[in-house]
C-alpha cells in the first residue's frame, strides 16, 4: 500500500482504505513520491491507526497540530506513519472542529504519543479526550491558560508573573519507600530537567520526569523569521545536533520549493553529518566510562572529541558546524588543503579510536558495570516507539539514512548495527560500530567533495506548500515538517527531535537499577532537553 | 594497566598554555566581525541578512544610525558576505568578554544621499570591544588571586537557564585535558552553596526563571554572575517572547558578559578570569569595610 506513490498506487490505496474505513477517508494526494497525504473527515484516528499497525506494521513517527482556522475553519492534527522497507511517509490529516476543540486521544492504545498529544493540548488548546494523563506538559502547571501556537496568539506576548499551581508528583507509598527529587539544576554541567525517583533502599521503583524547562517558543518563532534566518534558529534547536537540525530544516524548504542540491553540496552535508556523529559518539563513550569511574578513558575520549571539534572549525569556521548549511546546499566549498586536513584528521582519529576502544575492552570492571545495567527490552522499545541509538541497542532496526535516504547516503553503502540486550553496554557498542561506519562513509564521500557546484541559487519560496524532512541525527530520527507562507516565511514548522520519543525509554530502563547507576543509564541515552522542550 | 600507562605516556602532555601563550586557532574560525565605518557605503545588506538583528538601522530624514551589538551576534559571517563594499571583515578575535553591556555596542551615524547610500560618516562611537585587560596578565593575576584570597580555589556553579546546550558543550570542554581549567584552581561544583561564581547560559525561559533565582539566592556572598553566549547576554536568536525572558540580566545582576555562539573555551576562560577580578575587588572591599 505505502509503496511508490504513483497516481495508480495512491488511488488503489484510497480504494482499499475507503473499503475498510468507509467515508471517513476523504481523499489521498501525493505531494511528492515519498510523501503521501490522507485526509480524514473527522478527528478519530484510532481505527485507521489500528488498521495501519495490524495490516502493514506501520509505525507512528510523530503527531502534531496546526491552526488552519483562517484558511479552512478548523484545526488539523497530523499523524505521520512509516512502514518498514517502504520509502514514503504517510501523513494523515484529521480536522479538529474549532467549536468542539476535541479529538480522541491515541495515547491509551499508543503510549508513545503521550507527551506529543499533551503538547497539542497545551499549545493549541485542543482537548485529547480519553488521555490517561491529560495534565500540562509543555507549559508548566503555573502558566495561565494561553495557547501559544494558535494564530491569534502573538509571539511577543508578555505574560504576567505566574501565580498558578505547583506540579504534583504521583505519590510513592509503602514502608521504606521514599522520593528523591533531582533538578532542574543538576550537579553536573547539563541541561535542566526534573527527575523524581521513588526508591526502596537503593533500587529505583519508579521515575517521574518533568521536562520543558527550556521551552523557549522555538516553533512559534519559526513562523516569524524569514527562511534564511530561520536556518540559524534550526541550528539552535539542540546545540550538539546543530548540523543535523540545520540540514533537516534546509531539506524541508528544498522539498517544498523543488530545489535540487548539487552532488558536491550533498556529499559535503553527508560528511558533516557524519562528523557530528563522530564527535558526539566519542564524547558519549568517554562520558559513559567516566560514570563508572574509568576516568582515563574519558581523558582520551575528550581529547579525541576536541580533535574532531577542531576539525569542524577548519571545515566550517565553527566548532559546532554552525553557519555552513544553507537552503540550496552549503555556504562554502572546500579547497584541497581542507580536504587534506580532513583526510589526515579522520585517519588519526580512526587510529586513536581503536586504542580507546581496546582500553575499554580490556577493562573487565567497566564491562561488568555496563552489562545488564539499564536494560530496555526490545518489546518495550517497540511499544514505546524508541528510535536512534537507544532503539538500535534494543533491536529496533531503524535508520533514516538507510530507510529514507537523503543527502548523498545512497551512494555510500554502510551497515546499521543492531543489538538486542538493550543495556548500557550495547548502547555503547552501537556507538562504537557507528563510529567505524561513519569513518567509512566520510572516506567514501570525500571522492565527491571536490566536484564543482556546492550550492544552487534559491528562488522565492512558493507559498502554501507542505514538506516533511527526515534526518538521522546522531541521536536518531529528526523530523521537520513545514507549511510555507508568503514572502519567504513559514506558516508552521514542526520540530521532532528523537529525544521526544526516547525519554520514556529512560523511565523504563532505570526501573530496578540502583540510583547510583542513574547517571550512566541517563548518559547512555544522552537525550537533548532543548530538542525536547524547544 | 600497562596498556593504560603506555597510552598515557605515549600521548604526552596535550594541555595548551593559553592565556600565557596566544591561542592557536584555525584561520577559518569566524570571530568578531569588524566594521570599517569610513569605508562602509551601505549598511542595509548586512542588516537585512543578520539573523539576530545584531546589525540594525534607523533612518531619520537624511541621516542613518547604525547599531552593531556583539551581544546579539552569532558570528555567522553573513554580514561580510552581504556587504559588497569590503567594509565588513570577519576577524579571528574572540576575547570579547566585558563587564559592561554597553561595551558590546557600536553606533555610527551617516548622512544619506538620495539613494539611501551613506554620504559621509557623521559620528562613530567605538569605545569598544577589545579585551578589557590583557589576557595574559589576567591569567597571572588569576593565579595570584585564587591562591591568596580564595584559598587556592574558585568554585563555579553552572546553570543552563534555557540554552540549546551549545554553551554547555564548550563549558564542558574547559574540563578536558586540552583546556584543563583546573590548572588555575578553578573548578565546577555541584551545589550553589559551594560556589563563588554563577555561570549562566540563556535565554532565561519562563520555566527556568524560578530555578535560576533560587540557585543564585543559595550562593554565599560575595558572588559574581557571568552571562554566557549571545542568548545569555541578550536572548540571542530567541530574543524575548512568551516563553523567553531574554538575557540573564533581565533576572539577575550580571558582572561579566561573554559573547559567542557559543563562546569557544578560550573565550570562556577569558571571561571567567575577568569576573575573577571583580570577585577579588569585592572580597577586598568586604575586608576593608
Amino acid at each position: 500500500m505505502m509503496m511508490q506513490a504513483t497516481s495508480a498506487t495512491t488511488s488503489a490505496m484510497f480504494e482499499a482504505l475507503r473499503q475498510k474505513l468507509g467515508s471517513q477517508v476523504q481523499s489521498v494526494r501525493a505531494d511528492r513520491e515519498d510523501e503521501i497525504y490522507l485526509l480524514l473527515s473527522d478527528p478519530d484516528i484510532r481505527p485507521l491507526t489500528q488498521h495501519l499497525r495490524d495490516e502493514f506494521g506501520a509505525r507512528l513517527v510523530t503527531v502534531f497540530a496546526e491552526d488552519r482556522r483562517a484558511a479552512k475553519g478548523v484545526f488539523f492534527n497530523y499523524y505521520v506513519f512509516e512502514q518498514k522497507d517502504s520509502a514514503p511517509y504517510l501523513i494523515v490529516q484529521a480536522p479538529v472542529q474549532s467549536d468542539s476543540l476535541e479529538f480522541p486521544a491515541l495515547s491509551a492504545q499508543l503510549p508513545a504519543v503521550n507527551w506529543q498529544e499533551r503538547e497539542i493540548q497545551d499549545w493549541f488548546g485542543l482537548k485529547a479526550v480519553g488521555h490517561p494523563n491529560p495534565r500540562r506538559v509543555a507549559l508548566h502547571d503555573n502558566w495561565p491558560d494561553v495557547y501559544p501556537l494558535r494564530k491569534d496568539f502573538a509571539l511577543e506576548t508578555m505574560l504576567p508573573p505566574f501565580e498558578g499551581e505547583r506540579h504534583i508528583y504521583r505519590p510513592a507509598l509503602g514502608e521504606g519507600v521514599f522520593q528523591v527529587p533531582v533538578g532542574p539544576v543538576h550537579a553536573g554541567i547539563i541541561e535542566p530537567g526534573h527527575f523524581n525517583f521513588a526508591v526502596a533502599g537503593e533500587p529505583i521503583l519508579y521515575l517521574q520526569l518533568r521536562m520543558f524547562y527550556t521551552h523557549k517558543g522555538t516553533e512559534k518563532l519559526f513562523e516569524k523569521l524569514p527562511v534564511h534566518k530561520a536556518v540559524f534558529l534550526a541550528e539552535s534547536i539542540s546545540g550538539d545536533s546543530s548540523f543535523s537540525h540545520g540540514t533537516a530544516f534546509c531539506q524541508a524548504i528544498e522539498r517544498a520549493a523543488n530545489i535540487e542540491v548539487p552532488l558536491r553540496g550533498l556529499a559535503m552535508r553527508t560528511i558533516l553529518l557524519e562528523l557530528e556523529r563522530l564527535c558526539n559518539h566519542v564524547g558519549d563513550i568517554g562520558a559513559i566510562a567516566t560514570d563508572v569511574g574509568f576516568v582515563i578513558a574519558n581523558a582520551h575520549a575528550s581529547r579525541l572529541k576536541e580533535m574532531m571539534v577542531t576539525l569542524n572549525e577548519q571545515l566550517t569556521g565553527s566548532r559546532l558546524l554552525r553557519g555552513m548549511v544553507c537552503v540550496g546546499g552549503v555556504r562554502r566549498g572546500w579547497d584541497q588543503a581542507q580536504l587534506d586536513i580532513l583526510l589526515n584528521a579522520v585517519d588519526s582519529f580512526a587510529r586513536e579510536f581503536q586504542d580507546l576502544i581496546s582500553l575499554i575492552d580490556r577493562s573487565e570492571s567497566t564491562r561488568d558495570r555496563l552489562e545488564q545495567t539499564g536494560v530496555l527490552r526490545p518489546d518495550k522499545a517497540r511499544d514505546l516507539g524508541i528510535v536512534g541509538v537507544g532503539g538500535r541497542a534494543s533491536g529496533v532496526d531503524l535508520d533514516v539514512r538507510r530507510d529514507h535516504p537523503y543527502a548523498a547516503y545512497s551512494r555510500y553503502p554502510f551497515r546499521v548495527p543492531v543489538y538486542q540486550a538493550g543495556d548500557v553496554w550495547h548502547r555503547m557498542q552501537v556507538r562504537i560500530d557507528e563510529v567505524n561506519e561513519s569513518i567509512g562513509i566520510v572516506r567514501k564521500a570525500m571522492a565527491d567533495g571536490l566536484r564543482r557546484e556546492f550550492r544552487v541559487p534559491v528562488p522565492a519560496i512558493p507559498s502554501d506548500r507542505c514538506a516533511l524532512s527526515a534526518v538521522e541525527g546522531w541521536r536518531g530520527e529528526i523530523i521537520h515538517w513545514i507549511r510555507t507562507g508568503p514572502d519567504n516565511h513559514l506558516e508552521r514548522c514542526k520540530i521532532k527531535d528523537p529525544s521526544l520519543n526516547n525519554w520514556p525509554a529512560l523511565v523504563e530502563a532505570v526501573q530496578g537499577n540502583i540510583i547510583a547507576d542513574f547517571p550512566v543509564i541517563n548518559k547512555s541515552f544522552n537525550l537533548s532537553y532543548s530538542g525536547t522542550d524547544r | 594497566m600497562f596498556k593504560i600507562l603506555q597510552k598515557t605516556l605515549s600521548t604526552g602532555t596535550v594541555t595548551v598554555n593559553y592565556p600565557a601563550q596566544p591561542a592557536r586557532i584555525s584561520d577559518r574560525f569566524r570571530g568578531r566581525p569588524s566594521f570599517d565605518f569610513e569605508k562602509w557605503k551601505d549598511a542595509r545588506p548586512a542588516a537585512e541578512v543578520c539573523p539576530t538583528g545584531a546589525i540594525s538601522l534607523s533612518d531619520k530624514g537624511d541621516s542613518r544610525r547604525v547599531t552593531v551589538d556583539y551581544g546579539l551576534c552569532v558570528f555567522c559571517g553573513l554580514c561580510a558576505e552581504a556587504s559588497s563594499d569590503q567594509a565588513v571583515h570577519i576577524t579571528q578575535e574572540f576575547e570579547l568578554a566585558t563587564a559592561e553591556r554597553s561595551n558590546l555596542v557600536l553606533t555610527a551615524e551617516y548622512a544619506l544621499n538620495a539613494d539611501r547610500i551613506h554620504d559621509g560618516l557623521r559620528r562613530v562611537d567605538r569605545h569598544v570591544v577589545k579585551a578589557e585587560t590583557d589576557v595574559e596578565s589576567l591569567g597571572q593575576k588569576a593565579r595570584g588571586t585564587i591562591h591568596k584570597i580564595l584559598g587556592r580555589s574558585l568554585a563555579i556553579r553552572e546553570v543552563d537557564a534555557g540554552s540549546c546546550n551549545g554553551c554547555e558543550l564548550e563549558i564542558v570542554a574547559l574540563n578536558n585535558p586540552i583546556y584543563d581549567i583546573e590548572r588555575f584552581g578553578i573548578h565546577f561544583v555541584a551545589s550553589p552553596r559551594h560556589a563563588d561564581m554563577l555561570l549562566v547560559s540563556g535565554p532565561v525561559t519562563r520555566n527556568m526563571e524560578l530555578a535560576l533565582l533560587k540557585t543564585h539566592r543559595a550562593m554565599a556572598e560575595p558572588k559574581v554572575v557571568v552571562a554566557v553566549g549571545a542568548c545569555g547576554i541578550s536572548g540571542g536568536i530567541f530574543g524575548e517572547n512568551y516563553a523567553s525572558l531574554g538575557g540573564v540580566d533581565k533576572v539577575l545582576p550580571v558582572d561579566v558578559y561573554i559573547p559567542g555562539c557559543p563562546p569557544r573555551p578560550q573565550a570562556l576562560l577569558q571571561g571567567i578570569l575577568l569576573a575573577l577580578g571583580r570577585l577579588a575587588e569585592r572580597l577586598h572591599n568586604d575586608r576593608a569595610g
